[in-house]
């Protein structure tokens, strides 16, 4: 059967693979051999939903949302990710990955960060099984989110910058995985989205498939079934969107859009909007597309919303994209904040800018009045409230 | 038969130097090979530069950063070595990450490599299976040698299949580390040197990591076929331009 999920080699058609350093070989091997045997295990699920339920706070709702159905003439549905402990759906997978740490003997913890949601995630998590948390930042990042950096030291994480390269999200993860290296028997890396080698890609994906999975029981309650006719989600390096579309994959009559962030626009020199720029490489030890050089030079994306600008996109999204599964987007910086906007006066929900980008496929889609659309709301908008304060003037 | 092959069939140790390319200036490649050949050092590792090399150390990152700033590319560096047959004998390496080299095409790469009369390739990311399965053809083709490398953590078994895929010499990470983190070698070292050693592998091993001056070069090289230098001939550049390689070289040769 053809199928839109990783082969048994670590790849999505084309796309994945481990292309790592020898360094790293025993660590990742060892994920590779165990990741679906601890996730699968009676034990660890139990643990791992007892956790979702009781501490993120899930099921998160499946909210319809009346106004903005009524705006855009079509049936909305919002999956309310925001709700999550921590403000946004990363906390999904980091707790699964805590969990995962510990069965595997691990003692320390290690994160990148871009924006600092995953990195207060894994904080969190961190500070919840008390073991001890280095978060790689972008030293340009933590100007930029110092509140988030702020929430990090508090929960006991200690925030390193990354001085090299362009000094943002690429080169955090560059160095997360350079102390990987160098403390290879003792420490996890959770990486924050579906991307580096495999099995990491699928391991994340997986953490986050709660998302669809509880979307086709909420849409049965309430629309009386499980499918809908569009799942829309912004894709950065592609966590959220895998999550709300992992269920969903091989069920092919439905519609999977994902919104990229094209910045000041596609073609303006500041975007991040992969699918429209990039060409196949190698980033973070996967095969996928990337923003580059001719010369294959890895570039600086650009985007209003710091969780967007990921030079590559995860290899799952990189298959959606060539096989034409899903059907990718852009929304400027513009387009995003005005349907932020637009989302809390209609319905009294601050999304984060991430999630806004989402929100403005809105604008570009012509939906039928009886289809069900389904948007991720993958974060809340506190952490952008001063991005929106300076946009709009408050 | 191929440089590298035949250099390690000499009964010394041997010294290999690693340098970025474009690095103090965009057009000292050429100079800095010809330098090193006459300080007596064995074998080269040109360094491709790169904007992400996830497996090197503050030095060496560095240097590719600015090399990238000084206009180096892969097209530039194959300009630059068009003619180095004609000055430079000894075996050279080009040492570089995977995405570059995808992106110039690979046999494309491999060709030109062969053309300018490169030895052995040096590719920290791309791993023993996909290059068996996806390029050992190609650069076979090209009578290129691909360098693997082994660390602590390395199993005997994986050991041993690298070995068995290897040509020329196995590349011995000294450490767990990344490239210029540590400068002196403990009694974990020297039992892992040993440990190698004693499983008689079909091919020498040059150690690399770690390696900054006599005493380094002496230990390592003391199981060792050869030991690689890198981060402290970057520095020695950083200070010097390209001036006075021939004492950095004299200091590291001191007892041997």
């Amino acid at each position: 059967m053809k199928t839109h999920h990783i082969n048994e080699k670590g790849y999505y058609g084309e796309y994945g693979g481990a292309y790592i350093p020898e360094m790293l070989f025993p660590n990742i091997d060892q994920l590779k051999e165990q990741y679906l045997e601890i996730i699968g295990d009676a034990s660890f699920q139990e643990e791992y939903q007892q956790l979702l339920r009781d501490y993120v706070g899930r099921p998160t709702p499946l909210y319809f949302a009346n106004r903005l159905s009524e705006k855009y003439n079509t049936k909305i549905y919002l999956k309310r990710e925001d709700l999550c402990h921590t403000g946004a759906h990363k906390v999904n997978n980091t707790v699964g990955q805590i969990l995962l740490a510990k069965r595997l003997g691990k003692k320390r913890i290690i994160a990148e960060t871009g924006a600092g949601q995953h990195g207060v995630a894994t904080a969190t998590v961190c500070a919840l099984m008390g073991m001890p948390c280095f978060v790689y930042m972008g030293e340009i990042d933590m100007k930029r989110q110092a509140p988030n950096v702020a929430r990090m030291k508090m929960l006991g994480a200690e925030v390193i910058p990354s001085t090299s390269g362009s000094k943002t999200l690429k080169d955090a993860t560059n160095d997360a995985i350079r102390d990987w290296i160098n403390n290879p028997e003792e420490t996890h890396y959770i990486i924050g989205s579906v991307v580096g080698p495999h099995p990491y890609p699928d391991m994340v994906a997986r953490l986050q498939s709660i998302i669809s999975q509880e979307i086709k029981l909420q849409l049965q309650e309430k629309e009386n079934r499980t499918q809908p006719d569009h799942i829309i989600a912004c894709v950065g390096g592609g966590s959220n969107a895998a999550g709300a579309f992992y269920h969903y994959l091989d069920e092919e009559n439905v519609n999977l859009i994902a919104v990229e962030a094209a910045g000041k626009g596609i073609h303006s020199g500041e975007s991040a909007a992969t699918s429209q720029l990039g060409k196949n490489g190698i980033i973070h030890g996967s095969k996928t597309l990337l923003m580059q050089s001719k010369d294959g030079q890895i570039t600086e994306p650009y985007s209003i919303s710091a969780g967007l600008d990921y030079p590559g996109v995860g290899p799952m999204h990189a298959h959606l994209f060539s096989s034409k599964r899903a059907e990718f987007l852009s929304v400027t910086d513009d387009q995003a904040m005005q349907a932020g906007a637009e989302l809390t006066k209609l319905e009294g929900i601050i999304p984060a800018i991430e999630s806004a980008h989402a929100l403005a496929a809105l604008e570009q889609k012509k939906f039928q009045p009886d289809e069900v659309v389904v948007i991720n709301l993958s974060g809340r908008g506190d952490k952008d409230l001063e991005t929106y304060m300076k946009y709009f003037d408050l | 038969m191929n440089r590298i092959s035949h250099k390690l069939q000499e009964n010394k140790k041997l010294l290999s130097i690693y340098f970025t390319a474009g690095y103090p200036q965009l057009d000292d490649t050429k100079t800095i090979l010809e330098k090193l050949e006459k300080s007596g050092v064995d074998l080269v590792e040109i360094g491709l530069p790169f904007s992400d090399p996830l497996a090197d150390g503050p030095t060496i990152q560095a240097s590719s950063t600015q090399a990238l700033k000084n206009g180096m590319t892969t097209e530039k560096l194959f300009e630059q070595l068009e003619d180095i047959r004609e000055t430079v004998s000894i075996p050279l390496i080009i040492m570089g990450y995977f995405n570059p080299m995808l992106q110039y095409g690979i046999e494309q790469f491999c060709k030109k490599c062969a053309e300018i009369g490169i030895d052995g390739l040096i590719i920290p990311d791309l791993p023993l299976e996909v290059y068996t399965e996806e390029y050992q053809a190609i650069f076979q083709q090209y009578g290129l040698q691909n360098i693997f490398l082994i660390t602590p953590q390395t199993s005997e078994k994986r050991i041993r299949e690298i070995d068995e895929a290897s040509k020329g010499f196995i590349y011995m990470v000294s450490s767990a580390s990344i490239t210029g983190a540590k400068n002196s070698f403990g009694d974990a070292q020297e039992a892992y040197f040993e440990r190698i050693d004693q499983m008689k592998l079909q091919h020498p091993q040059i150690v690399g990591f770690g390696i900054s001056n006599a005493e380094t070069f002496d230990k390592a090289t003391q199981f060792a076929k050869g030991a690689i230098i890198g981060s402290a001939f970057i520095k020695h550049l950083t200070e010097n331009g390209t001036q006075n390689i021939n004492s950095f070289v004299e200091q590291i040769r001191k007892s041997n």
